[in-house]
């Protein structure tokens, strides 16, 4: 039930709602709960209808190269 | 989709999964991970990574769907609070056909002429409590902490508003309180723990910290594959490294410190208290109740609930299944009474239920 999606913002108003696309599927979210700014064209996870976390994407692209340096290079 | 296919990536998954077969060639016992995420639960049956992992490696579930720890009790409350006049009585798609007593659900309570709907977001309610201004709106709240910020969050919104048909039946849970009665448990050996990535969202990994200072590993996990895969290599590695501290595989979506902003916002509304858990009983400060300032939005402040005797269908072992105790094979009901389509327990309702997962991707 804790399901939550990855999506790009596209627009937000004046209520603090952001629509995001989520792979084609546009949903609309509330972006109370978000505990950074978050700006049009930035990734955020969403839950229930809400965004609940902004995707730091240096940092997620980073974590998967490392990842894939790991297991060509045979370490561990 | 991004963030989502490159977790998908069928090399990346093989690699992981031939270092976890090496790491477990250096660990002679069997070594018991248990997920306790629903979300976890459904992709480790989809993905069939039960079947795929060495001979010493178990995977078991925990109880990681909130719809399957509800109290029987609860759906009685909830069932009540449904038949009562003038009421629309909203709440997620997983919780209609969790079966109370006697087999009745929301879904039945629905046929015999209530107005249950189910929503996608607490948030639809104010919608609703706007549209039908001589009904009231009663949201049953369920979930872990990654949705408990999201009610909180609406009843600000309605106080904000001044919408006042509207009240939530509070049966939110913590998920840290359960964890440790599940190392309590001398009937359960929990080597590691494959931690909640959305709950860790918000909570961060400091509540982990009870896992680790009992020995065992904890890795807060991801969704996907490559995800699930990289977390149990986590696990095997605190183990043969016999090195126990809380790791974060799922860094994309979790943050050490969580999402103080929405724990802000959770306990502005809500204060921890006793809650009834399927399974593991009554355990301390693992609820969420509302507060004083916003009793005007509390269900069961605002309706009268009679007493009632609930009462669990027989035989049934959702309560052993959702401890790790019992595997859904192990239940007399398992696929003979209980199925999918007419459900005995909670387990076998949502499709994050273990009962469930084992129904549609196992085949034992």
């Amino acid at each position: 039930m804790c399901i939550g999606f990855p999506g790009k913002i596209i627009s937000i108003d004046k209520d603090n709602f952001a629509v995001i696309d989520i792979s084609g599927t546009r949903r609309e979210v509330c972006l109370d709960l978000v505990d950074e700014e978050v700006t049009i064209g930035d990734y955020v996870i969403s839950h229930a209808g809400y965004a609940i976390h902004r995707i730091d994407e240096e940092l997620a692209e980073e974590k998967l190269d490392l990842l894939r340096e790991i297991l060509a290079h045979e370490i561990y | 989709m991004k963030y989502i296919d490159e977790y998908r990536d069928p090399a990346l998954a093989k690699g992981l999964l031939d270092k976890i077969v090496k790491l477990s060639e250096q660990i002679k016992e069997t070594v018991i991970i248990m997920e306790v995420c629903g979300s976890h639960t459904n992709a480790i049956g989809r993905f069939g990574f039960r079947g795929m992992m060495p001979e010493n490696i178990r995977l078991i579930s925990g109880p990681g769907c909130p719809v399957c720890v509800t109290s029987i009790h609860d759906v009685d409350v909830a069932l009540h609070l449904a038949s009562q006049k003038n009421v629309i009585f909203a709440t997620f798609g997983d919780m209609l056909r969790v079966p109370g007593s006697q087999g009745k659900s929301l879904q039945k309570t629905r046929a015999a002429g209530a107005d249950v709907r189910v929503v996608a977001s607490a948030i639809d309610c104010v919608s609703l409590a706007q549209t039908h201004t001589d009904k009231e709106i009663i949201f049953m709240g369920i979930g872990f902490e990654t949705t408990s910020p999201t009610i909180a969050s609406t009843i600000l919104t309605c106080k904000k508003r001044g919408i006042f048909n509207f009240s939530v039946f509070s049966v939110h849970k913590v998920i840290p309180p359960a964890l440790q009665a599940l190392i309590d448990d001398p009937a359960l050996n929990i080597n590691g723990f494959l931690c909640p990535g959305h709950v860790s969202t918000i909570i961060g990994t400091s509540a982990y910290e009870l896992i680790t200072e009992a020995g065992r590993a904890a890795v807060v996990t991801g969704f996907e594959p490559v995800d699930i895969l990289e977390g149990i290599f986590m696990i095997l590695n605190q183990i043969v490294e016999d090195r126990k501290t809380v790791a974060i595989q799922y860094s994309r979506g979790v943050k050490p410190e969580g999402n103080p902003r929405a724990r802000e916002i959770m306990m502005s509304v809500f204060y921890p208290g006793d809650s009834e858990w399927r399974g593991l009983g009554s355990i301390p400060r693992s609820g969420l109740v509302i507060k004083e300032p916003y009793a005007a939005f509390d269900a069961l402040k605002k309706f009268e609930v009679p007493e009632i005797h609930s009462v669990e269908m027989k035989g049934c072992c959702c309560g052993d299944i959702l401890r790790g105790i019992k595997a859904p094979n192990e239940c007399p009901l398992f696929k003979r009474v209980c199925t999918p389509l007419n459900p005995g327990g909670p387990c076998m309702v949502s499709s994050e239920g273990t009962c469930a997962a084992y129904y549609a991707y196992h085949q034992d």
